[in-house]
């Protein structure tokens, strides 16, 4: 009786532990408590802002400027913690190479997915068997594990559903493997490749 | 020369309307919401680039911004659809019958016994203890 409450007792400090880890981990991961880069993080955001701004305004009239500087600093103070554009890129020149090679192999991707999809809803038996399964990832920073999630949701009769850690659920319109690997060779691999390239 | 752009900008907008148009047939035809979101956000967001290329090879001074338009679309769009997907498996909207596996709904309730497990455990755990 008492070997069983010990047991149980290494379980239950053992999984405290995992939580106070799992915590650490997440204030590291916050900005708000992480000290380093924080403001070059904002400084970055608050740049992209700008320029966009300019951009579709077509001017560098003071007035417009002025709003677009207000209106960036608002942004980059409430949001600071979220994504751009830049978030976590690595400026280097195959990350630049990586990233043309990313767009074409995605939009290669995109066109076929239309065109699958027109095939599935203009066949009179829809032939679709949907599901989800579940995916890994080797990615590991955020912005990289964004972006996989938005490239998946654009290919080819795959959806992301929800993002657990390096763990991605997708649905798809026909399930062809509920293996992890398997679907993660089919599904994940091919966009992997240029974002770990990219962003890491 | 410019009847050329006129003729490219027309085939692309037509090109466009024509993925669009598959888009809303595939949110019609679709058996559940899932699958319908798929439909959704593939063709919108090819079909939505069509367009606004189409616009810009009529209108070449708008090409910059409709550009920006066109990447602003590409980062939103999948991930509304995302953001809808999963809220609405979390409040358990019906999938299709023809729906084989949900690995997620299986994740999510393992996630919620193992959690169960552990407070039973605790809970013997102080029960052990109290009776030595």
């Amino acid at each position: 009786m008492t070997a069983i409450g010990l047991i149980n007792r290494d379980i239950v400090s053992y999984s405290n532990q995992c939580i106070a880890i799992k915590q650490y981990g997440e204030l590291l991961l916050d900005t708000k408590t992480r000290p380093k880069n924080g403001v070059r993080k904002r400084a970055v955001l608050f740049v992209t802002l700008l320029l966009f701004w300019v951009m579709l305004n077509g001017t560098l009239a003071v007035d417009s400027f002025i709003v677009g500087i207000v209106v960036s600093l608002a942004i980059t103070i409430l949001f600071c913690s979220g994504l751009s554009f830049f978030t976590e890129f690595r400026a280097t020149p195959q990350a630049f190479i990586a990233g043309i090679l990313y767009y074409i192999y995605f939009f290669k991707e995109l066109i076929k997915a239309n065109f699958r999809l027109a095939v599935i809803v203009l066949s009179p038996l829809m032939p679709i068997k949907p599901g989800i399964v579940k995916v890994r990832t080797r990615l590991k920073s955020r912005m990289g594990r964004l972006m996989l999630a938005n490239s998946i949701t654009l290919t080819p009769g795959t959806l992301t559903m929800e993002i657990d850690g390096e763990w991605l659920y997708v649905h798809c319109v026909t399930v062809e493997s509920t293996d992890i690997d398997e679907a993660t060779a089919q599904i994940v691999a091919g966009f992997e490749s240029y974002l770990e390239v990219m962003y890491g | 020369m410019e009847s050329l752009l006129d003729i490219t900008g027309g085939v692309l907008l037509v090109a466009g309307a024509v993925f669009l148009l598959l888009g809303g047939l595939g949110l019609w035809r679709m058996p559940d919401l899932f699958n319908r979101i798929q439909a959704g956000a593939k063709t919108t967001t090819l079909g939505t680039i069509l367009i606004l290329a189409g616009a810009a090879f009529l209108h070449p001074e708008w090409g910059f911004k409709l550009l920006l338009i066109g990447i602003f679309l590409l980062f939103t769009n999948p991930l509304s659809s995302q953001v809808l997907a999963r809220a609405a498996h979390r409040r358990n909207i019906e999938t299709s019958p023809q729906t084989s596996v949900d690995m997620l709904a299986d994740a999510f309730s393992q996630k919620a016994t193992s959690e169960n497990d552990l407070s039973e455990k605790a809970g013997s755990d102080k029960d052990a203890e109290e009776k030595s």
